[in-house]
């Protein structure tokens, strides 16, 4: 088992630690609902270092990731970040990521820390041009600031004008006394803020500054089990839940991170389940009945013929209703389609409805 | 973490008390704890007489769902309506108006068979 350059830090903060994808890792401190509601009102902190951080360089880094990634990495500028998949040759995905243009011809990686062995391995059997690769992920640390008071809590931390960031781009900058630190605009939250890079050694220190300038606005640890609905409410993919090495992107409703201008794995595939359709797709579900649907409950139709199946679900703090994603057969996957969730031998009655759950 | 003496416990963490000839029944201030925020508790067992060791519900946290196990044989005569809409008062009072279930046990003397707090507290580690 792993531990993150902060492990001490949530032990002291006497956070319930449990093992995540090989790490020991918080995932609660005070109690999901009230961690979930700092972050949609305030700012809180995730401590993300599992996630992994692969470095691509050289005159051919871009061939390679447009090769593996399902986006179009033509598009980043520098100081750019894109979401992407990484689909296999069998129509499944081998990950999702985030692709960062750090130089000219250096980009930045992020990928899921349950999988940095399978993608390393991935990118490296499709690396025939011969791209410089450099795993940092026990390097480097990753904590998402989140949540609607980030700017005014963290502005005082660094010289960089933090309202002028967009989504989806990143700064190289001063931040809490360290230099070269990646601060990103982005996030698994839906509620806005920052994901800060760097190295192990230096966040004790990232830690400590964050909290001290964010106290007056509220600042918190949050732990997985927030992480985890805070996502869900957003309507976003958690890999091993509802994408895995089975799901293909148009199926995940990826396809708009899945972009048919260019050459890349499975291309053909993917682009033919794009024209002719598929036959059961990923939706969001609110449960109308009582009762909480979780991964792996069947899905069933009013006459009890399953249907499919669900991937991620649980009681969204901010709605307060019962909320889920799930594969179902694609004529039972409108907005509106009534279905029903096997929960411990009862059907309970569920409807389709649009993402995001939680609008803001 | 508090375990009063009075009450009996079961290695799956509920604890029962006796009122006259009915038990009452509800999880331990540490299932409370391991479980966190409850948010819903799904008894539909109501009037049913169910062995001991069976299940008579579920708990849903917001993270994960645990089943609820019988102590002891018996007829599930009241659930705690109360829960339907605070059921977060689970957490807050796991043996006061936390509980879950009033059961008229087959046999009250199958409580001796239970654990006293002491030995509930050697199992959990406490």
């Amino acid at each position: 088992m792993k531990n993150t350059a902060l492990t001490h830090i949530h032990e002291q903060l006497g956070a319930k630690m449990v093992p995540f994808a090989g790490f020991n890792m918080p995932v609660q401190y005070e109690g999901v609902k009230a961690e979930h509601e700092t972050v949609r009102t305030a700012v809180g902190v995730f401590d993300v270092s599992h996630m992994g951080e692969f470095l691509l360089e050289g005159p051919n880094a871009l061939g390679l990731i447009q090769k593996i990634s399902s986006n179009d990495a033509s598009k980043l500028a520098i100081g750019d970040a894109q979401y992407a998949c990484m689909p296999n040759e069998e129509g499944g995905i081998v990950d999702d990521l985030l692709i960062y243009r750090v130089k000219e011809e250096l980009y930045l990686l992020v990928v899921n820390a349950s999988n940095i062995e399978k993608d390393w391995n991935w990118i490296e059997k499709h690396n025939d041009l011969n791209v410089a690769m450099k795993n940092l992920s026990d390097v480097y640390s990753l904590l998402a600031i989140q949540g609607p008071k980030t700017i005014e809590a963290l502005q005082s931390l660094t010289s960089v004008d933090l309202t002028a960031i967009p989504f989806y781009k990143f700064v190289v900058g001063d931040f809490a006394g360290i230099e070269h630190v990646i601060i990103s605009a982005t996030g698994y939250t839906g509620a806005g803020g920052f994901e800060i890079y760097c190295k192990n050694d230096e966040v004790a220190q990232v830690w400590d500054k964050v909290f001290e300038a964010g106290k007056e606005f509220g600042i918190k640890p949050i732990g997985l089990a927030a992480r985890d609905t805070l996502r869900l409410e957003m309507g976003y993919c958690l890999y091993g839940n509802d994408i895995n090495d089975t799901t293909s992107p148009i199926e995940a409703g990826l396809g708009w991170v899945t972009k048919f201008n260019k050459d890349f794995i499975n291309k053909e595939n993917i682009l033919a389940q794009k024209e002719n359709g598929v036959s059961k797709k990923l939706v969001g579900f609110e449960i109308v009945d009582k009762g909480i649907a979780r991964h792996d409950y069947p899905i069933v139709d009013a006459d009890g013929n399953e249907i499919g199946i669900v991937t991620s679900g649980t009681m969204s703090p901010s709605l307060n209703k019962a909320i889920g994603l799930g594969y179902v057969t694609t004529e039972n996957s409108k907005i509106g389609d009534e279905i029903y969730i096997e929960v411990r031998k009862k059907q309970i009655k569920a409807k389709v409805v649009k993402l995001p759950f939680y609008k803001g | 973490m508090n375990f009063p003496q009075e009450l009996k416990y079961t290695k799956d963490h509920e604890w029962v008390k006796v009122e006259g000839d009915l038990v009452v029944i509800g999880i331990t201030d540490f299932a409370q704890s391991e479980l966190g925020d409850i948010v819903y508790v799904d008894v539909d067992t109501l009037d049913e007489t169910i062995d001991a060791n069976e299940v008579f519900g579920s708990v849903e946290a917001v993270k994960t769902v645990s089943d609820l196990f019988m102590p002891i044989t018996g007829e599930v005569i009241e659930f705690n309506d109360e829960l339907e809409d605070e059921p977060e008062v689970v957490n807050e009072d796991p043996y006061g108006k936390g509980w879950m279930i009033k059961v008229k046990p087959n046999n009250i003397e199958d409580i001796q068979d239970l654990l006293d707090a002491e030995a509930y507290k050697e199992l959990i580690g406490a």
